[in-house]
């Protein structure tokens, strides 16, 4: 049984022991700071069959000593169901989070990144790319699509926080911070019930299924979701693609001169960076004896999913250790798969790409400000990233 | 009322699984990681509308007999 993590995560590198148990170990043995042991799965067919395959649940994990990086388990809402009642919220989401209100939202992105660029443009360089452009672009224009004015955020930002905090915070600071937020939206949405808006906020105030509408604390915490996987993790996103092109120059001048690449490489990016710092984050419990190439995994034992490594199978993709911007469109795992693939997707991508067409486009002599190994890199997050993002141009 | 008709747009579809998932004994992924009916034409069963309205892509439509689109 080895401990897991195998050890601190380190900027966007892939621990080496990840690698060696997808080609010699796939089905192994690991041991998280808390609750029971667990199965790890690293290979792109394991990975996929323990997260689609309805034999694999998610709301077991509820019940059970789960495996676990803290003390505290963490309520997920919408992630901790399971078919039916999976289905239920997550149609009345999708419902409400249409590709044609994500596709509205990219003509207003494309203005909101203008305007960041345009203002640093003016300011000169150096500049920290997060501060400036990674957090305001996706910040903004997910608290327009909720309907959640972008001026609260100072107030609202620090709790955000919180949400994607998994080890930076107390559990007593985390549910305080969760909390105010949580009431913060709860005033918003009540606003929506009297005043219906055309926001996504007010759709899902509004929208229902043959049975009922969304309550009150359904609504409240699918907007925590969205404001903690839209803001936080695109911003992050935005930044740790800049350092991985910018620390590949050679990318970096293709996507420069043709910038028809761009969903592409949004593509190969999320494939190529080991975003999460563990694979710890939502793992399944069996409900039946399920195969997998290691060998049995037996019900009611728990599994984790490496979906990084994954995404690096040689199995599935050529040259899977090279970032190549050019690599046909593949299915990686960056979002998920099956029931809890990530509702948020084509939002997140619609930003990707917009931060990294007008970022080629504008600022085309884009470079670190600072030597590579000076940048410091956050800990304890859902998602990795730098703590700030040097820039010159 | 009749069957209804299930139509996949595979160039929209990205291979999320979110209808395998919500719907195993309508939707299949196949091996070019797109998913498919697997039948066309289904008896009325709510889970399909669901599953319909889940896609991330809105790749699925559903009409009734009369060509009526239920969902998304």
């Amino acid at each position: 049984v080895r401990t897991y993590p195998f050890g601190p995560a380190v900027g966007l590198e892939l621990d080496p022991t990840y690698v060696h148990l997808r080609e010699n170990e796939p089905l192994s043995r690991v041991k998280l700071p808390y609750g029971e042991e667990a199965w790890l799965v690293t290979r792109y067919d394991d990975v996929r069959t323990v997260l689609a395959d309805p034999r694999f649940s998610r709301a077991e994990t509820v019940t059970r000593d789960m495996p676990r990086l803290h003390p505290e388990r963490v309520a997920g809402g919408l992630v901790d169901l399971d078919p039916p009642e999976h289905s239920r919220l997550r149609r009345l989401v999708t419902k409400a989070f249409t590709v044609r209100r994500v596709e509205r939202l990219r003509a207003r992105a494309d203005e909101v990144a203008t305007e960041l660029l345009d203002g640093l443009v003016v300011a000169g360089p150096p500049a920290d790319l997060l501060e400036t452009f990674a957090v305001p672009l996706p910040g903004t224009v997910v608290c327009e699509l909720l309907g959640i004015p972008y001026g609260d955020r100072d107030e609202f930002r620090s709790w955000v926080d919180a949400f994607v905090s998994t080890t930076t915070l107390t559990p007593e600071q985390r549910r305080g911070y969760l909390g105010r937020l949580a009431a913060y939206l709860d005033v918003l949405a009540t606003q929506r019930r009297e005043e219906p808006t055309d926001d996504l906020l007010g759709a899902l105030v509004l929208a229902r299924d043959e049975d009922a509408r969304l309550t009150g604390e359904e609504i409240v915490n699918l907007a925590l979701l969205m404001l903690g996987a839209g803001y936080e993790s695109t911003a992050t996103m935005i930044g740790n693609f800049v350092y991985t092109l910018l620390t590949r120059p050679d990318q970096w001048e293709l996507l420069r001169a043709r910038p028809d690449l761009v969903p592409r490489a949004v593509e190969e990016l999320l494939r190529f960076i080991p975003s999460a710092p563990t694979a710890a984050a939502l793992p399944r419990y069996a409900t039946e004896d399920v195969p997998l190439s290691g060998g049995t995994v037996r019900a009611g034992a728990p599994v984790l999913t490496a979906r990084a490594v994954a995404n690096r199978d040689p199995r599935v993709f050529d040259d899977p250790e090279r970032l190549d911007i050019t690599r046909e469109p593949t299915s990686h795992l960056a979002f998920g798969h099956g029931v809890h693939h990530c509702f948020g997707a084509q939002l997140a991508r619609m930003d990707l790409q917009v931060a990294l067409a007008l970022l080629v486009d504008r600022l085309p002599s884009l470079r670190l400000a600072v030597p590579e190994r000076e940048l410091s890199w956050k800990s304890g997050l859902a998602v990795r990233g730098l703590v700030r993002l040097p820039v010159t141009w | 009322m009749g069957s209804w008709h299930i139509d996949l747009d595979r160039d929209v579809c990205i291979g999320s699984a979110v209808c395998g998932g919500t719907a195993p004994a309508y939707f299949r992924l196949g091996d070019d990681n797109r998913s498919r009916p697997i039948h066309d034409d289904v008896e009325p069963d709510e889970i399909v509308l669901a599953a319909a309205e889940s896609c991330p892509t809105e790749a699925i439509t559903v009409r009734d007999s009369d060509g009526k689109q239920l969902a998304p």
